[in-house]
């Protein structure tokens, strides 16, 4: 059974593989291919699930190990597997969702004439992203890791012609990379002092080794997952990254990809249990963005931009989870799950509105939209439900789980998370509803206002370019876009009560993640009350501003808060100022210190230590031929003449 | 006697350049043909080797010895190890590559009289740089080696002053003295450092007696050969300063954008990805194996030099607005990586940038000679008369695309392993320096990406809109290239058992022992 590991990776590999290389002819059938074998990775998946349900809790763990990859002496890096049920969560999640944008896509796509190419580059994330989650060292998760860093960078260029789309790409690449970095060096921390990067040594070792090495290991690994997981200080590229496809913003920028950070924390749990500063650290960076993302989102117009500041911010309440120990980690991976389904639901219900409304991203020139896409509307809805917290959805049941283990990490540091995290929840229920009244209630503002041709002039029409200027059509979407939205507002109501009631989750990630019931200062219903309370207050608020009162076409100017967050908090604004301006100054003036004074002095020394500085002179006069020659021969000279008196 | 292969192997190439050189005028296309042909023979060649060499057995193999200057205790010597087979391979399987890139390259301009033949000669010059590079690659004598170290430049300079880019920006006066300017700025820089390395070559003689690497590396070991510390310092720094001009290191380094920019993109790759390897190898093979403790007393300033290229030459080349150029500062950057990796003194070190030796031949040959098929098109080197190809030419942009990626070491690419593994080995020994030649890790996404974008993507400019994609003979360059970029970053297997024997030898040159981790230390 545990040889069907590696299949996972390589259906989606072969898929990338066809399509890429496979050039025109496959055209007519590319998204079948592309489809079928994302498809075929979750069918496999599923196989293995059931498997592994037959087998006890504690027996569950499989492994595979396909070859050693870099044998080299004292360091040993193989290509080896491990399916766990972390792993098997990740495996589901990551196929089945996958799978059904796939589907999405095949609708969506339709109009694009490089619709091979992008199914090629979806099936290369799909297998990045398997390759991420069943590695079982540190250093094949790298190559998943930076994998489907590819895929993002290629998949949020995928209409290269538009410059912004370009440079969102290029931006989200790099920012990655100083993630990177972090990997990294804790992977050279852990060779350093373990002598291994596999899971298992490099976690058993954790019990022997000092808490300041564990705290600097942890750290590393939390800038990594601050740029995978685009959590503050490297969040600045998700929202540029809805430059992409919004298939793409659904898979890889709110389900899969962007929660590789949790990932990796919770995998290396053992670390950060033994390193509380390192823990400490995560849990702020945690509160920190979901605050960040929470503001963001309350500001934008752009509906695509709203949900990533979402997305940053319910990011940030799983990486709090993960901050907090074994209290938070099933947490954290149950909301990540349930977040799976209701964000994916949420971004494919914002391209359908797109689809409908000639790709308007304005949610000010929406309004009204229930009665012409009910479908959308409906599952829309039901996503909506889910992510504020609605009693008895999806997320009520992670969310919930997850204030309520803030709470119990106990002391002031418990109360300031759990305030944090319960303020993160008002905040969510406002921006949120803000977007379901913009875009589904209220006048029809896209009836008097023709939506303007985008910022970027495109070349030519593309899938989400098609049509401007002409007034707005909205109609529903075909079956092959509505059904996955379909299929995902079911996880989204039901998933949470799945797993929470009976504890489920918690009993079948226990023996992979550790699991302790924390014990909040407040009972646990007066947490799930006040998170109640709360949500109807955020919902509250908003109506009376967005329900009551007619929403502006044009946006008014706000107060300083709402500017500020329209710009991302400004912190776009310092990168540009300090990294990019600063890093164009530096370089530039390294080019003229090269060029001047390095080459200078160098070729200065050389050519009075060889007094050459008057051939020199004439070399620059046009004599370099001759003069070259003639050096030549004198050295040409100087050899012989050594040899002679030698051999003589 | 057996026959003499590691000969054969630097002979053919040779005898093919006199063939070659020799071809009538009016006969170009045979010219082309006989040494693509002669270099493909070579590759056979070079294949025997690796398959005859057995990773396990001695050191050096294959060797052959005869006397040559017997007064003067000069011996032809030839032998191989796993360094020098790996390299031998990289150099005959780029040749090929280069001069089917090259093909059309130095076709006679029409106002040149009948007799002009620069087509042979531009072919037969790329072989013969090939048989020397060879050469030194296989020389177990110093006095062998140095000769062929030098002789290079030779061939080496004529290619790069006579036959240079024709997408200038200037006028052809002002063209042709900016590639003279490059072609003596090589040579002298060159020369100062083999002059120096004479010196040095000639004090060993006097040290030790004569010339040959293996016995002379053989009595320092065992005691037989003592060096006066301040004599061992001295000799080492003759031979380790023409190597680190030609590798080239911070801040000998200025030589290679120019070379590398006025050259022909073939020319370039030949430069950076073949005989610079002479450069790296040879810190190896003689810096490491004939002054072990001068090797170690200059590591610290070493590595700080190495340190400096890699951040360095990663910033010039976010600066630069000439792709050429932009990607010899990158080769500055990644020879910074090679040389950090041989002093770090550790296995994975070491291993490491023999790899990366291999490697970057590779991939900056990837990335070149797409650039070079790019420019051709366009004739201009500015990145800024580039953008939205990838509209026009799909199958050129992607592969240029994985040439960048390749070049900023993306995982799953063979780069990345070769990386990591310098990082890793000089991590464990010095920490700091490591964690800072990290930084190099996001300046070359900078570089690269940035270097794609301005050209690739955006709206399609006017004068590329009917750029044709790549051409038959173009994807035949390339196609292998990328399936060996993948198949080395998948399954570097094959050239890592070749690699580590050798690696054990020097590290024990050296007296030097991996650290240990540090769980493993404390039980």
């Amino acid at each position: 059974m545990e040889n069907l590991i590696a299949l996972l990776v390589a259906a989606p590999l072969l898929g990338a593989a066809v399509l890429l290389c496979g050039g025109r002819r496959l055209d007519a059938v590319g998204h079948w291919i592309g489809t079928v074998l994302a498809a075929a990775s979750f069918v496999i998946g599923a196989i293995l699930f059931a498997d592994m349900l037959g087998k006890g809790a504690e027996e569950r763990e499989m492994t595979q190990h396909l070859f050693s990859w870099v044998p080299v002496e004292g360091f040993q890096a193989d290509v080896a597997f491990q399916l766990d049920q972390l792993s098997m969560t990740f495996v589901l999640l990551i196929s089945g969702v996958g799978s059904l944008i796939h589907v999405y896509s095949i609708g969506y796509m339709e109009h694009d004439e490089r619709r091979r190419r992008f199914f090629g580059y979806l099936n290369l994330f799909l297998a990045a992203m398997l390759l991420l989650v069943l590695a079982d060292n540190y250093l094949l998760l790298y190559v998943g890791w930076e994998g489907v860093g590819l895929a993002s960078y290629l998949l949020i260029g995928f209409w290269q012609h538009k410059p912004s789309a370009a440079t969102a790409a290029k931006k989200a690449f790099l920012v990655n990379r100083v993630g990177d970095m972090g990997l990294s060096i804790a992977i050279m921390l852990m060779f350093a002092w373990f002598g291994t990067f596999a899971f298992g040594p490099v976690l058993e070792a954790t019990g022997e080794t000092s808490e300041g090495k564990l705290t600097a290991i942890g750290l590393m690994l939390l800038l990594a997952a601050c740029g995978k997981s685009a959590q503050v200080p490297l969040q600045s590229w998700l929202g540029d990254a809805m430059e992409g496809p919004t298939p793409v913003s659904a898979l890889i920028h709110a389900a899969t990809m962007v929660t590789a950070g949790v990932y990796l924390i919770v995998r290396s749990g053992a670390i950060f249990n033994g390193a509380p500063d390192a823990q400490l650290a995560v849990t702020v960076v945690g509160a920190v963005t979901l605050l960040f993302g929470a503001i963001v989102g309350c500001a934008k117009d752009d509906i695509k931009k709203a949900l990533a500041g979402s997305t940053m911010s319910q990011i940030g309440y799983m990486i709090l989870a993960a901050g907090l120990g074994p209290i938070g980690y099933v947490f954290a991976i149950m909301h990540l799950v349930t977040h799976g389904f209701f964000k994916a639901g949420l971004f494919l219900g914002a391209g359908s509105v797109m689809h409908g409304m000639n790709d308007e991203v304005d949610m000010r020139k929406y309004g009204g939209l229930r009665k012409y896409m009910p479908v959308t509307f409906v599952t829309f809805g039901l996503g909506y439900l889910a992510i504020i917290g609605f009693p008895g959805l999806s997320g009520f049941f992670s969310k919930d789980k997850i204030i309520e283990a803030a709470f119990a990490k106990g002391g002031t540091e418990g109360w300031i998370l759990g305030g944090v995290a319960l303020l993160g929840a008002a905040i969510t229920a406002y921006y949120m509803t803000r977007v379901m009244l913009m875009t589904f209630f209220g006048e029809e503002r896209w009836r008097h206002a023709p939506t303007p041709s985008p910022a970027e002039p495109s070349v030519e029409p593309a899938a989400e370019t098609h049509g401007e200027h002409a007034e707005p059509h909205p109609h529903e979407s075909p079956s092959s876009m509505t059904i996955p939205m379909i299929v995902l507002a079911f996880g989204s109501v039901f998933a949470g009560a799945f797993f929470g009631i009976g504890d489920r989750f918690i009993h079948w990630l226990e023996p992979v993640t550790d699991h302790a019931h924390g014990h909040p200062p407040v009972s646990a219903l007066t947490v799930t009350l006040s998170t109640v309370a709360v949500m109807v207050i955020g919902v509250g608020v908003a109506y009376a501003q967005y329900g009551r009162r007619p929403v502006p076409v044009a946006a008014p100017r706000g107060s300083l808060l709402t500017r500020a967050a329209r710009r991302d908090l400004l912190q776009d604004d310092f990168n540009h100022v300090v990294l990019v301006r600063g890093g164009e100054h530096l370089t530039r003036s390294l080019v003229y210190v090269d060029h001047t004074l390095v080459d200078g002095v160098v070729n200065g020394t050389a050519a009075s230590m060889g007094g050459l500085s008057g051939r020199l002179r004439r070399l620059q006069n046009g004599f370099a031929r001759s003069y070259a020659v003639s050096m030549f021969g004198g050295a040409a000279v100087l050899i012989a003449a050594t040899l002679l008196m030698r051999a003589v | 006697m057996s026959f003499p292969l590691l000969t054969a192997t630097a002979a053919l190439p040779a005898l093919g350049a006199i063939a070659t050189a020799a071809v009538p005028a009016a006969r170009r296309t045979a010219a082309k043909w006989l040494a693509l042909l002669v270099s493909l023979a070579t590759l056979v060649l070079a294949v025997v080797v690796l398959v005859r060499f057995e990773p396990g057995g001695d050191r050096y193999q294959l060797t052959e010895s005869h006397a040559w200057i017997a007064d003067f205790g000069v011996r032809y010597e030839l032998g191989v190890d796993g360094i020098g087979v790996a390299l031998i391979a990289l150099t005959a399987l780029l040749i090929p590559f280069v001069i089917l890139a090259g093909w059309h390259d130095a076709d006679p301009l029409e106002t040149r009289s009948s007799r002009w033949r620069p087509t042979q000669g531009f072919f037969a010059l790329i072989l013969a740089v090939e048989a020397m590079v060879i050469l030194s690659f296989e020389a177990t004598d110093v006095f062998l080696f140095y000769i062929f170290f030098e002789a290079m430049l030779i061939p080496m300079y004529f290619l790069i002053g006579g036959f240079g880019d024709r997408a200038h920006a200037g006028t052809d006066e002002k063209a042709a003295a900016q590639r003279s300017y490059a072609a003596v700025k090589f040579l002298l820089y060159n020369l100062v450092g083999g002059l120096i390395m004479l010196a040095a070559v000639i004090g060993l003689y006097v040290v030790a007696g004569n010339f040959s690497l293996q016995e002379i590396a053989e009595a320092r070991a065992n005691g037989t050969l003592d060096m006066a510390t301040n004599t061992e310092r001295w000799l080492f720094l003759g031979f380790f300063f023409a190597f680190a001009v030609k590798a080239p290191l911070w801040p000998l380094h200025t030589w290679l954008p120019n070379a590398m920019g006025e050259a022909t993109a073939p020319v370039a790759v030949l430069i950076t990805a073949v005989v610079d390897k002479v450069g790296t190898f040879a810190m190896l093979r003689f810096c490491l194996q004939l002054f072990p403790e001068a090797s170690k007393w200059a590591t610290p300033v070493i590595l700080v030099l190495a340190l400096i290229s890699i951040v360095y030459g990663a910033l010039l080349a976010v600066g630069q607005r000439d792709i050429k150029r932009l990607v010899a500062y990158a080769s500055i950057s990644h020879f910074g990586f090679i040389i950090m990796g041989i002093f770090a003194m550790t296995s994975q070190g070491q291993s490491g940038a023999t790899l990366y030796m291999v490697n970057h031949g590779i991939s900056t040959a990837a990335l070149m000679l797409v650039a070079g098929f790019l420019i051709s098109r366009r004739g201009s080197r500015l990145i800024a008369d580039y953008g939205g190809v990838q509209k026009v030419a799909p199958v050129l942009a992607g592969t240029f695309l994985i040439g960048s990626l390749a070049t900023l070491s993306l995982p799953g690419l063979a780069p990345f392993v070769s990386e990591f593994l310098v990082l890793v080995g000089t991590f464990t020994r010095y920490p700091v320096i490591g964690i800072i030649a990290t930084f190099g890790i996001v300046l070359a996404a900078l570089y690269t990406l940035v270097l794609y974008q301005r050209t690739m993507t955006g709206p399609v400019k006017p004068e590329v809109s009917a750029m044709p994609d790549l051409r038959v003979r173009e994807l035949v360059v390339v196609t292998p290239l990328i399936a060996l970029l993948i198949f080395l970053g998948v399954f570097p297997k094959p050239l890592t058992d070749i690699v580590n024997p050798a690696v054990e030898h020097t590290m024990s040159d050296v007296q030097k022992q991996d650290p240990k981790p540090e769980v493993e230390a404390a039980k």
